[in-house]
Parts: structure tokens; sequence; C-alpha cells
């Protein structure tokens, strides 16, 4: 299983390298430059051509690639001007909250979309199934941002059960039970109306998956040893039906991640897709390329991540 | 008739096996009538859709009972298996009755150790425990030929090659120490030389534990060499029975006739494959009245013809459903038609 897994590896290194050129020239595409944000009215243009001359703006596009990637390798993007701080500390804050938003989402998903699709599987064509059925569909459906303006509004604005902005309230103190209680209620709404809307894929493929595993040759022998079909829907059909659903994580992860741009915006959750969409209004440039090349490697990494577990879970793609 | 007879292990009369094809039950197995007898392999032949494995997945109790509609009788220790419920299936199948499918590549489950897949049955079936039941998958694995069970027990299917996985499923059809034991083309899906192999296996099995097997096969060649009695189906009917040796030597049927023209002859290269003519008719146009080859017998002569045709005993044990086969005068094929 090492053997797949460094592999896997490997093949992400190219994977990057694609990935950070293309972000490297569409970055040098974009119109002005980092110090463009700086002139004011009192600006000397010789100073800013000054500036630009030091951070080798003329320079090859090849060293200033070079230049850009070795640094970035080492958690290095450079300074934000509208924050004045380095990138990497301001994007670290926010991707501790992105991921906690992440995960409790995730967590969710799982939490509803299994039993939902298992038993739609398992009771397929009666009136649960089809249910299930409509519900995925119709969540499928809504666009996402509808929804979202709705939650807030009505548990948010309108029956306030619910935070409508931020990650904790700001006079409780930190590493108090209740600090990390509060954290967790400002996650509520944002991860159940993720969660609301993300469970369609899972759904359906499991349901799919349990209908066709019904009629696999190797149920009608599991059948023809005599064991009880309760035991032979447990053992053998959700059992071989789930574990591919497990290889989803990789990739639910990566949705939520890019899902995140637009439910942070909407419920005012200050993580990574929040600070993404702020940094675009404001022409973040550093800001922006080291997110667009962060989310890029959590992609990669989701997928690599969704490889493995399935190298786990099916002895068929295992290499012994 | 009385009590079944205590040789006869397994006796199936009149069965109608019919699927659901909207709303309406089309007979796939209709009106068959058989016996199994103890330490005795019965071969099913017949050309592909005339109904075997429908046939013998009804003696198991396999069928999806909503599409499903099973009548008549099959008889086992005074038990009509016709009429049994799901529950009261279980206790027989892996038990008293042993199931080999054709395909063991996707008869087994992929993601489940062998160990795992042969022991499964041995917990409801047996008190066994756990060790015991791990030394009792090793004895299995070894009596189907397998040398380096503990090895096999611990791999999965993809790991094995198709014979073995046939082993495998065989031996998962003998943990129960079955008194029948139904294969259902156990080896169509292997290599000649494997083929050879897995039915050496089948037989010296049988010699050993006794059991009645029911093979389901449309490959004479198998026939010639394992069974000691042959039913030959056509379009759900069970057109010819025989004693296999007599049915080789003294074909009545027509259809049976140009069943073993079919065969390829080693010693005959130059001559033209032997082709049946036709089809078998699909379910739902199946002719229910009359004998149900006529439409496939280019010669038939109305005149000399019974309508609906009947088994009717011709020698000891063997039976034919056509009564005008005297009549008949083949091109001279007999040569070619040893058993
Ligand atoms: N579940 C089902 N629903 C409807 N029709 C079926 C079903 N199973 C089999 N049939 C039909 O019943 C007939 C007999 O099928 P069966 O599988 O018993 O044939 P067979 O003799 O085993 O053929 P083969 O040699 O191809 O395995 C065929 O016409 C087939 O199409
Ligand atoms: S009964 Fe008649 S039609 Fe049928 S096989 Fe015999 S001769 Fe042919
Ligand atoms: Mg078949």
């Amino acid at each position: 299983m090492w053997k797949t897994v460094i592999r896997r590896i490997l093949i992400m290194i190219p994977q990057l390298f694609i990935l950070s050129l293309l972000i490297f020239i569409l970055a040098k595409q974009m119109p002005g430059d980092p110090f463009t944000g700086l002139i004011t009215p009192e600006t000397d243009p010789n100073r800013i051509e000054e500036l630009r001359i030091k951070a080798g703006f003329y320079d090859p596009w090849y060293v200033q690639y070079y230049n850009w990637i070795t640094n970035a390798a080492q958690g290095d993007f450079g300074q934000s001007y509208t924050h004045e701080k380095p990138v990497a500390s301001i994007i670290g804050d926010r991707a501790e909250k992105t991921f906690a938003l992440a995960l409790f989402s995730v967590i969710l998903v799982y939490l509803i979309a299994i039993p939902l699709g298992v038993i739609a599987g398992r009771y397929h064509d009666t009136f649960v199934d089809k249910t299930i059925v409509l519900y995925s569909f119709i969540s499928f459906a809504i666009p996402a941002f509808v929804l979202y303006l709705i939650f807030v509004f009505v548990f948010g604005y309108r029956l306030m059960w619910f935070p409508t902005s931020g990650t904790v309230d700001v006079s409780l103190d930190p590493g108090t039970w209740e600090y990390y209680w509060n954290k967790f209620y400002h996650l509520l709404l944002p991860g159940i109306s993720y969660a609301i809307l993300g469970t369609t894929g899972i759904i359906q493929y499991l349901r799919t998956e349990i209908i066709d595993a019904k009629t696999m040759d190797y149920v009608k022998t599991a059948r023809s040893k005599g064991i009880p079909m309760k035991k032979v829907y447990s053992r053998h059909i959700f059992r071989n039906s789930l574990l591919p659903i497990a290889a989803f994580l990789g990739f639910t992860i990566t949705g939520l991640l890019g899902g995140s741009i637009f439910i942070e915006s909407v419920f005012a959750y200050p993580g990574m897709g929040k600070l993404f969409i702020d940094s675009i209004l404001s022409r973040d440039y550093s800001v922006i390329t080291a997110l667009v090349m962060l989310y890029g490697f959590l992609a990669l990494l989701g997928s690599l991540l969704s490889d493995i577990i399935l190298s786990i879970v099916d002895p068929r793609i295992r290499i012994d | 008739m009385g009590f079944v007879s205590t040789k006869e292990l397994l006796t199936i009369r009149n069965l109608r096996t019919s699927f659901r094809i909207k709303d309406t039950f089309y007979p796939a197995v209709d009106d068959v009538s058989l016996t199994l007898r103890k330490n005795e392999i019965l071969a099913i032949v017949g050309e592909s859709g005339c109904g075997k494995s429908t046939l013998a997945t009804s003696i198991v109790g396999l069928h999806n009972s909503i599409h499903t509609k099973v009548e008549g009788e099959i008889l086992y220790n005074n038990q009509n298996l016709a009429n049994l419920t799901e529950v009261q299936f279980n206790k027989l199948r892996g038990n008293d009755i042993g199931f080999i499918f054709q395909d063991p590549l996707s008869a087994l489950n992929p993601l489940m150790r062998i160990g795992e897949q042969i022991a499964e049955g041995l917990i409801y079936h047996t008190k066994l425990n756990k060790k015991q039941r791990e030394a009792r998958v090793l004895e299995l694995l070894e009596q189907v030929g397998i040398s380096n069970a503990s090895r096999v027990a611990n791999q999965f299917p993809h790991q094995l090659s198709g014979g073995m996985r046939q082993r495998v499923m065989i031996a998962i059809a003998l943990s129960g120490k079955p008194a029948i034991i139904v294969a259902d083309e156990p080896t169509t899906a292997l290599d000649v030389t494997i083929q050879a192999q897995i039915l050496d296996l089948l037989k010296s099995l049988q010699d050993e534990i006794q059991s009645g097997i029911i093979l389901i096969t449309h490959d004479l060649g198998v026939v010639a060499e394992i069974a000691d009695r042959v039913a030959v189906m056509y379009a759900g009917e069970i057109i010819e029975e025989a004693p296999v040796i007599e049915l080789f030597r003294n074909p009545k049927h027509p259809y049976t006739r140009s069943l073993l023209n079919s065969i390829p002859q080693t010693h005959s290269e130059n001559e033209k494959l032997e082709i049946i003519q036709g089809m078998v008719p699909s379910l739902m146009k199946l002719p229910r009245e009359g004998c149900r080859f006529s439409s496939r017998v280019p010669w038939l002569d109305e005149s000399v013809h019974e309508k609906n045709p009947k088994l009717h005993e011709v020698g000891p044990g063997h039976l034919v459903r056509c009564t005008c086969w005297q009549h008949f005068y083949f091109e001279d094929k007999e040569g070619s038609v040893n058993g």
C-alpha cells in the first residue's frame, strides 16, 4: 500500500508545478501590480519605480517565478498590502476557522447522507425511497445562496436562534469552556445549511450502489449459504456499498473548501473563503495568488486522500 | 403415489416456475418432473435460455419472490421446497443443499477474504466457535485440492486464478456437508484444461461424500464424462431423459439428436460444424400449445403427429416427449453419434 501512496504523492509534484505556473502567469496578466495599491496623490512615482525594481519587477519572468515559488515553498507568500502583514499569517488564522467549519459540515453531511442513502437503497421503490430521492433532487436544485440567505434571515435575524456573523463572541475569554461552546454555536447555522444541500451526491451514490449490489452474484452466493437476509444486507450489500463512500471524503472536503467562499460570505464567517472575496474586492494580489495556490493544493490533497482511502478499503486496488 | 422411495433424494413433480413480465407470469420451467437419487449425478442439458438455471434456482429458492411464482412439488425430506418461506429455506441452503455458480469471480464477494466467505455459512449452520470454524475452513480448502490452504484463506478472490476460485466455490458448497449439490454450469467460465480438473474434483468429491449432484451444463462432453443420467430440456420442458449411455447411443427426440450432432467431432476436422436451425424462442413468445420444438422441425409431417406430446417411456428409464420419432428418417448421422 505504501508504494501506491508514494507513487500518488510523486504524481502530485508535476501537478503542483503546472498549477503554480498557471497561477503565476494569470497573476502577471492581472491589471496593475501590488504597488498600484500604494499609490496616493502624494506618492513620488520614482519611489514606486524603485520599489518595483527592488521587488524584482523587471527581472525575466522565470527569475520572478523562481523567487516566488521558492519563497512560497518556505511558507513566505509575501506581504499583504491591505493588511500590512505577511500573507501567511493572515491565511493561517483564517484557515483554522475554515477547517473547523469544514470538519463540522463534513461530519453532518455524512451523518445525514449515509442513513438516508442506505434506507433508500434498502427499501428501493417504496414510499420512503421516493421521499428521500425527492429531497435529494430538491436540495440539488436549490441554488445554495438562496437557501443560505433564507436561513440567515429566518433563523438568524427573525427567530434569533443563531448568531449571524463571526466565529465567537468577543466578550468571552479564550480557553474557557464557554468560549469553545460559543465557537461551536457559531458553526451550527452555516454547517447545517451546508449539510442540508451537500448530501445529494452521497445519497444518490450510496442508493444506486446498494440497488446494484442487490443483483450481484455474490449476494446470491451469500443467500445460497443460508444466512439470514439481514446478514446478507449487513455483511455483503451494505459493506460493499459503504466502503467506496469513504473515498468520497477527500472530494467532499475539497468541495467544501470551495463552497466556503459562498457560505462564509453569507454567514459573515471570517474564514479563508471570506478572505478570498475581500481580497479580490481590495485587489490584494499576494493574498489572492496565495489562496488560489492553497485551494489548488488542497484539491490535489483531497483527491490524494480519496485514492489512499480507496486503496485501503478495496483490496483490488492494493498493490502488495 | 405414496411415500418417497428411500433411494430418492429429491423428487420434483410438475414444477412450474414463472417470471412476471408486465403483470403476466410466463413459465420458464413448465411442468418439469425429475428425481435425483443418492450418489447420482443428474445432468440437465439444453441450449441457452431453455430454463436450466431457473430450474436450479427454484430448488434452492433463490428467486426474487415478487417477480417469480414457483408451483408444483420439490420434495426433499418430506418438505415441499416450492412452498418454503425464506427462513425455512435458510435452514436447508448451505446445509442440506449446496449451490455452485457459473462464474466464480462474480459469485465471490470481492471485498471479503476467502476464509471468511467459506466460514460464513458455518456460523449459522454449526455450533463451531471461531477457532474451530477456521480449522474447518482449512480442512475444506484441502478437500477441494488447495494445498497452501492457510495462505489462500487470507487472500481475496481477485488474487486467485479462475480454477482456484471455482474450487473455493465448491468448498463453500461443501461446507454444510450437503446431501444435494446443485451446480449451474460450474465449468463454463473456465479454461478447457481447468474444466477437466474441476470435473475430476466434483466426481471424486461425490464418491467421497455420496451426495446427489444436479449438474447443469450445455456441454455434452461434460455430460459424457461424469453424468449418470441426463435430462434434456427444451423451452422449459423436459423432452428426453435417459441414463447417459442410453442417451448417447440411442437418442430419440429430434432435438436431442441434433444436439448430439452439434458436438464438434475431433476426428472429422474437415467436416462442417453442425448447427441446429433456429433459436430458442423468448419467454413471452414460447409456444404453449403442442410440441414446442415443431417450429424447428422443417420436415414435420402433421399427419403422424400427437397434438400435445407427453413423455413416453421407450426403454428402461428412457423417456421421450415425442411420439413420432419412429417415423423420421435421419440422414445417416448415426456414425458420428457415439457415447
Ligand atoms: N428474472 C427473470 N425475469 C424474467 N425472465 C427471466 C428471468 N430469469 C430468466 N428469465 C428467462 O427465462 C428463460 C430461461 O432462463 P434461464 O436462465 O433459466 O436459462 P438457461 O437455460 O439457464 O440459459 P443459459 O444457458 O443462458 O444460462 C429465458 O428466456 C430467460 O430470458
Ligand atoms: S412431437 Fe412432433 S414436432 Fe415434436 S419433436 Fe416429435 S415429431 Fe417433432
Ligand atoms: Mg443459466
